[in-house]
């Protein structure tokens, strides 16, 4: 602990006031993206960690892992959540119902070695320690020190890293290509078909829902000259939900019918 | 001594005046901006345009932002109500930091204390104004989720892929700019521009970005995110009153922000026009902040001449037009302007370099001759056949006129 203070002291004051304002935030922040219970929320949360660990990163003299940090994490997040979005559902919450017994106590237990395991690795590494080097390995700006050692001494491991990534990205390319057994119709394919398959009759268009004058909505099928409900009028897939109203009440002799009811 | 030097030696104070002086000019560009755009547009369009409030109209946007201000501001009952009232706070207050890094000025004197209109200069420039922008469409994407309707979640997931695949060709067109350069930090390719603009020099990175900025800000034809015809308003249909203002406010002073950045990146920054560089030194070097938005309020006029012309794009077009022509083509570009660099580092000689850049140019025409005579052989070989009625018609007369009619007169 007074090795904490110690350390603390000798950080230059902004950049300790900075850290005391900004680390509760982000500590609260994390926590809370385990805590809440929308899958939005929690991305949400996600990125204003990720934006705050840059701000440290850039307090320390890292300026350029600091902004690769806010540009690669944010669009990271947002696929997070289009993820969310297209996988779970826009208004997913998580249900906090144990669904494999006796799981929460592992976790628990695990998250604390974990814990204590980074908590005391770190701890040694720097508490205690003085900082050295940095101002050396930045004397050439900070871009220029990163590319040298990016390009010269850890190239193997860069390009091996940027293969693997470029791997996964094909390969989640190739899982999820839909190959397409038919060509697609275009505008001009459909409009010939119109012409040529079946009647006439649909040739200018379907007929609009609704019965003219009375009840416009989507859902209530228009009425052909017979009386009888067109049902190419109305969406499919209102039809397969049930949501369709029967239009028969408002025929124009029905309707009348009821209008005299009502005076 | 050059700008971040000078720049390091400013106290708090000139800082914080600068801070000040940034975000009145960006409040104040936003009500121009809107006035000016609805009079161009009118003008191309053949009307007078908003001519009552002001001279000349000028106090339109003003008005029509107190009208804004005092309207009711409702909450859908469905909305996210937190998230709801954050996103149009990330837009409005994102939408300005990129102002911090943009060069307006070269050395002057601001209350006899010498420094530059620029409030900070990082080594990292461009792609913390990158950064910001990404965090900035969370604005767009917050608001079309929490509004807890359909519209506007279509408009933010649209505006989520459009601004994705148009930053990667934005930052892949930024590359060739900073090998060029050989720097990052705004103030450096700035007065790395002192004898050529990167628009010359880069001419296919400038109209690439050119591009993408339209698509990063949203904008007409590419303003997908509100289509009004398709979304009614996109992201904002569910906002109303300040909120909705906010928004108007981000997308305006985005605007400003990628033309800044463009005119920084590509058009010298505040440098004047070749062959009116002795007009820098007048006023004590504060000249160039005319020139700078001189340059601004050109690009400012290609959005709204955009705005006025073209219509928009169909979704899948403008996506397609993204992912397989811009950035094919910036990654193409830069493979040849890296060789070009490294030649000319090496010391190969100048007709060297100029040799392989008509070869490349020579190899890319004839590419593109040979791609389009493929492509008109096979458009014309299917369509014979598909063009065979399958039902009976009169032969179509053939228009060879005296032959013809000779064959008709011997039958």
């Amino acid at each position: 602990m007074i090795n904490l203070a110690l350390e603390v002291g000798k950080t230059a004051a902004p950049e300790a006031t900075m850290f005391w304002i900004l680390g509760p935030l982000a500590v609260i922040a994390a926590l809370g993206m385990l805590l809440v219970k929308k899958a939005v929320h929690s991305a949400i949360l996600m990125a204003w960690v990720m934006i705050t660990l840059a701000i440290f990163y850039i307090a320390q003299g890292a300026l350029f892992l600091g902004i690769v940090q806010v540009v690669v994490y944010t669009g990271a997040v947002m696929m997070l959540f289009l993820f969310i979005l297209m996988l779970v559902g826009v208004d997913s919450a998580d249900s906090l119902k144990e669904t494999i017994k006796g799981l929460r106590p592992i976790a628990i237990l695990a998250f604390i070695g974990f814990g204590g395991l980074l908590v005391s690795l770190i701890g040694r590494a720097t508490l205690g320690h003085q900082i050295v080097g940095l101002d050396s390995a930045n004397a050439n700006g900070n871009v220029p020190a990163l590319a040298e050692l990016l390009f010269s001494k850890y190239v193997w491991a860069f390009e091996v890293v940027s293969a693997l990534l470029i791997t996964a990205a094909l390969g989640a390319m190739v899982l999820a290509h839909n190959h397409r057994v038919h060509q697609r119709p275009t505008q001009r394919d459909l409009s010939i078909l119109r012409f040529r398959t079946g009647s006439l009759a649909e040739t200018a268009g379907l007929a609009n829902p609704g019965v003219y004058a009375l009840h416009n909505a989507v859902d209530v099928p228009a009425l052909l000259p017979d009386g009888s409900a067109a049902p190419t009028s109305i969406s499919a897939m209102l039809e397969a939900r049930g949501d369709v109203i029967d239009s028969s009440p408002f025929q124009l002799g029905q309707a009348e019918e009821s209008e005299g009811e009502d005076k | 001594m050059t700008t971040a030097q000078i720049l390091g030696q400013d106290p708090g104070w000139i800082i914080l005046v600068k801070g000040v002086f940034v975000f009145i000019i960006a409040v104040l560009a936003t009500l121009m901006a809107i006035w000016a755009e609805r009079r161009i547009v009118a003008r191309m369009q053949m009307r007078i345009g908003p001519n009552r409030v002001g001279p000349q109209g000028l106090l339109q946007s003003l008005s029509d932002g107190v009208k804004l201000a005092l309207k009711e501001d409702l909450i859908p009952a469905a909305a996210d109500k937190i998230v709801f009232i954050i996103a149009p706070i990330i837009s409005a207050t994102t939408c300005f930091m990129s102002f911090a890094v943009i060069p307006m000025s070269g050395p002057v004197s601001l209350f006899g204390h010498k420094t530059a209109m620029q409030m900070t200069d990082l080594p990292v420039g461009v792609l913390y104004v990158l950064a910001i922008a990404s965090v900035g469409v969370y604005g767009i994407i917050l608001a079309g989720w929490s509004s807890g309707s359909t519209y506007p979640l279509l408009g933010g997931l649209r505006s989520s892929a459009q601004v994705i695949s148009y930053e990667v060709a934005m930052g892949l067109s930024l590359v060739a700019v900073f090998i060029y350069a050989g720097s990052m930090s705004t103030s450096e390719i700035v007065a790395a521009q002192q004898k050529w603009w990167y628009s010359i020099v880069l001419f296919p990175s400038f109209v690439i970005y050119a591009i993408s900025m339209v698509g990063e800000t949203n904008r007409a034809p590419f303003d997908l995110a509100e289509a009004e015809g398709e979304l009614v308003g996109g992201f904002h249909t569910e906002y109303s009153s300040l909120k909705f203002a906010l928004f108007f406010l981000a997308e305006y002073v985005n605007i400003v922000a990628v033309s800044a950045l463009a005119t920084t990146l590509f058009l010298g920054g505040y440098h004047a026009l070749p062959g009116l560089t002795f007009t820098e030194s007048w006023l004590g070097g504060w000249f160039t902040i005319v020139w700078f938005f001189a340059k601004v309020i050109f690009f400012f006029f290609i959005f709204v001449w955009l705005r006025g012309t073209l219509p928009r794009l169909r979704y899948d077009q403008f996506m397609k037009f993204g992912w397989k022509v811009l950035i094919p083509a910036s990654l193409f570009w830069i493979l040849i302007v890296a060789t070009m660099r490294v030649m000319s580092l090496r010391g190969t000689s100048r007709g060297g370099v100029l040799g392989f850049a008509v070869g490349i140019v020579l190899v890319v025409l004839i590419g593109s001759f040979a791609y389009d005579s493929a492509k008109k052989r096979s458009e014309s070989a299917p369509e014979a056949e598909i063009s065979e009625p399958s039902f009976p018609v009169p032969a179509i007369p053939t228009s060879n006129g005296p032959s013809a009619q000779s064959e008709v007169s011997r039958g």
